[in-house]
C-alpha cells in the first residue's frame, strides 16, 4: 500500500475535514489565539499532504526547523522542503546566508515555478509576515501565488496551489485581517470549550454559497486528527430502534389536508380586495335609485361652525 | 525562589526544562515578585545569567536577593551574572562618548529602528567560553521589563524582532531558557503594548499573569495568579492548561492557595 492509499485508508470523516479544507486549492487561513493554538493543526495539513504525494514548501519564521519537524516520522520529514527564516530573518548577521529577499522573496519565488505537480506551501505564520510586510504587497503575493494554477495560458501545466497560512487573530486589526479573509478560499477558526478545541470552517466554492460548520476535534501527538462527536453538525438524527416513530399528524381534531372538492372551491374563490374585470364593471355601473349623495344639515342656533376649534374646547 | 511556586510550576532548580520561554505579565498589579523569583531560581540552579534590568537598581535585586538566599554581588563577581543596570546606563550613553555601539544606543538615536546592540549585548554575554570546563550548566536572560522599552520609543514589531533573535540565540541555539515581563495595560488603549503582549505569548511555553483581584485592595489576598501551559514538551499532558491561584506576598515567602480558601478566611 503506497502512503498516498494508506493515508485514503483513515476514517471517513477525518477524510471529509482535511481533504475538505485542502481539496480547494488556494489559501487555507487558520486562524488561532493565544487560548488554542492552530499550529498542530498546521502540521496535521502538511502531513497529509505530504501523504498525499504533494509537494510540501514550509516558509519557517516563527519557530526553529527542529520544532517544526517534532512528531514527524522521518518519511513525511524527508518530503518537506523547508525554508528557514527563523534564525535570522533580518540578516542581522550579516551574512547571507538568509534567501536574498528574505520571506518575501521566497514567497515570490514559488510564483515562478512551472511543475505540473500539485504543491502545498505553509507559511508559519502568516502574522509574522504581516507585522514585517505591508499590507497590500503580502496580500498581492499571497495572490499570485494561491492563484497560478487558474491564470489563463499555463493553466495546463501548472497543478494546484494550496497556501495554509496560520494567522493569529489578537495581533492584527479588522482591516488586514479582513483582506486577508477576502483572499481566503477556506477560513478555520480555532475556538473551544474546556478541554475540547473546536473548528469551525467556512468555505467559498466558486459560483456557489460559502459554507460553514463547526467541527470538534483533537490532534494526536502524531500529528492525525481525531474527530469527535461533540456538537458536529453533521451527526447522525437521533433514532432509538425500540421505539417506533410517531406520526403526529394522526388523531387530529382538525382537517390538515384538503380534498379535491375543497381544493376547487378555495381557488375559484374571489377575493374581497381583489380588483377583477367585474369589480371593475360595477363600479363603473351607475348605482340605480342613487345617483349622487346628500348630507343635508340645519345648523342649530348655538352651534359655533369654527373650523380652527371645532370641539369649542380651546382657550382662545 | 518560592518553594510553593516551584511546587505549582512542578519544577525544581535541578530538573528545570531547558530551551523555554516564559512570559511574566502583570494587570493591575505589581509583578515583580516573579522576576525575584525566577532570578533566584535560576542562580541556584547554577545557570549562567544575563540580566537587562530596566526598571529598578543593581541594590534593589541584591537585597531581595538576599531574602530569597542567593548573594548578586558575588554572583557577579564569580561570572554567573552579567547585569546590565538600565537606569545607570542610559546616562552613559547620553553623557559619555562610546566607541563601540551601547546597549542601549537606541535613546541617542532619533529614529532607532531596531534593538540589534542590545541583542549583540545579550549574545556576547551568554556565549560559551571556550575555556574547556562548562562551568554553568545553561545561560537563561532574564529581562525585566519590555514594557518599558515601548515607552523609550520602540516599535512594539522592533520588540518582538529583539526577542525572536534572544529566542533563536538563547532557546534554540545555546538550549537556555529566557523570562521576560511584560505589563498589561488592561482597559487603556494601548495598542502597541497588546500586540507585544499577544505576539509574546504566542511563542512563549509557558504564561504565568498575575492579577489584582476584581474587588479591590485586599490585605490577606495580594491578588491571583494565572498559570497557562502552552506547546508543553509532551502534546498529551497538560495540553494549553490553565490554572488560577490567589496568592500573599510575606517578607521572604509567598504562599499560594486556591481560590478562596486564603488561611484569613478559613
Amino acid at each position: 500500500m503506497t502512503p498516498s492509499e494508506g493515508a485514503r485508508a483513515g476514517t471517513g470523516r477525518e477524510l471529509e475535514m482535511l481533504d475538505s479544507l485542502l481539496a480547494l486549492g488556494g489559501l487555507v487561513l487558520l486562524r488561532d489565539s493565544v487560548e488554542w493554538e492552530g499550529r498542530s493543526l498546521l502540521k496535521a495539513l502538511v502531513k497529509k499532504s505530504a501523504l498525499c504525494g504533494e509537494q510540501v514548501h514550509i516558509l519557517g519564521c516563527e519557530v526553529s526547523e527542529e520544532e517544526f519537524r517534532e512528531g514527524f516520522d522521518s518519511d513525511i520529514n524527508n518530503r518537506l522542503v523547508y525554508h528557514d527564516f527563523f534564525r535570522d530573518p533580518l540578516n542581522w548577521s550579516k551574512t547571507e546566508e538568509a534567501f536574498p529577499g528574505g520571506p518575501l522573496g521566497a514567497l515570490r519565488a514559488m510564483c515562478k515555478r512551472t511543475d505540473p505537480v500539485p504543491v502545498t506551501i505553509a507559511l508559519d505564520s502568516l502574522s509574522w509576515l504581516l507585522l514585517r510586510l505591508p499590507c497590500t504587497t503580502l496580500c498581492q503575493a499571497l495572490h499570485a501565488v494561491s492563484h497560478q494554477d487558474s491564470c489563463p495560458g499555463d493553466s495546463s501545466s501548472v497543478g494546484k496551489v494550496s497556501v495554509l497560512g496560520l494567522l493569529h487573530e489578537e495581533l492584527h486589526g479588522p482591516g488586514p485581517v479582513g483582506a486577508l479573509s477576502s483572499l481566503a478560499q477556506t477560513e478555520v477558526t480555532l475556538g473551544g470549550t474546556t478541554g475540547q478545541a473546536s473548528a469551525h470552517i467556512l468555505c467559498r466554492r466558486p459560483r456557489q454559497r460559502p459554507t460553514d460548520q463547526t467541527q470538534w476535534f483533537s490532534i494526536l501527538p502524531d500529528f492525525s486528527l481525531d474527530l469527535q462527536e461533540g456538537l458536529s453538525v453533521e451527526s447522525q438524527p437521533y433514532s432509538d430502534p425500540h421505539i417506533p416513530p410517531v406520526d403526529p399528524t394522526t388523531h387530529l381534531t382538525f382537517n390538515l389536508h384538503l380534498s379535491k372538492k375543497e381544493r376547487e372551491a378555495r381557488d375559484s374563490l374571489i377575493l374581497p380586495f381583489q380588483f377583477s374585470s367585474e369589480k371593475q364593471q360595477a363600479l363603473l355601473r351607475p348605482r340605480p335609485g342613487q345617483a349622487t349623495s346628500h348630507i343635508f344639515y340645519e345648523p342649530d342656533a348655538y352651534d359655533d361652525l369654527d373650523q380652527e376649534d371645532p370641539d369649542d374646547d380651546l382657550d382662545i | 525562589m518560592f518553594v510553593e511556586l516551584n511546587n505549582l510550576l512542578n519544577t525544581t532548580p535541578d530538573r528545570a526544562e531547558q530551551g523555554k520561554l516564559t512570559l511574566l505579565c502583570d494587570a493591575k498589579t505589581d509583578g515583580s515578585f516573579l522576576v525575584h523569583h525566577f532570578l533566584s531560581f535560576y542562580l541556584k540552579a547554577n545557570c549562567k545569567v544575563c540580566f537587562v534590568a530596566l526598571i529598578q537598581s543593581f541594590s534593589h535585586y541584591s537585597i531581595v536577593g538576599q531574602k530569597l538566599g542567593v548573594s548578586l554581588t558575588m554572583a557577579r563577581e564569580r561570572g554567573q551574572l552579567v547585569f546590565l543596570e538600565g537606569l545607570k546606563s542610559a546616562v552613559d550613553v547620553v553623557f559619555q562618548a562610546q566607541k563601540e555601539p551601547h546597549p542601549l544606543q537606541f535613546l541617542r538615536e532619533a529614529n532607532a529602528g531596531n534593538l540589534k546592540p542590545l541583542f549583540e549585548f545579550v549574545r556576547e554575554a551568554l556565549k560559551p567560553i571556550d575555556s574547556g570546563e562548562a562551568r554553568w550548566t545553561y545561560p537563561v536572560l532574564l529581562v525585566d521589563d519590555l514594557s518599558v522599552l515601548l515607552s523609550l520609543g520602540m516599535g512594539a514589531v522592533a520588540v518582538l524582532d529583539f526577542i525572536h533573535y534572544c529566542r533563536a540565540t538563547v532557546c534554540w541555539e545555546l538550549k537556555g531558557n529566557m523570562v521576560v515581563l511584560v505589563h498589561d495595560s488592561g482597559d487603556a488603549e494601548d495598542e502597541e503594548n497588546d500586540i507585544l503582549l499577544n505576539g509574546l505569548s504566542h511563542q512563549s511555553h509557558l504564561i504565568l499573569r498575575a492579577e489584582g483581584l476584581a474587588t479591590g485592595f485586599c490585605r490577606d489576598v495580594h491578588g491571583q495568579l494565572r498559570i497557562l501551559w502552552r506547546r508543553p514538551s509532551q502534546p498529551t499532558v497538560h495540553r494549553d492548561q490553565s490554572f488560577t491561584y490567589q496568592y500573599k506576598i510575606q517578607d521572604k515567602s509567598v504562599s499560594f492557595f486556591a481560590k478562596g480558601m486564603s488561611p484569613a478566611v478559613l
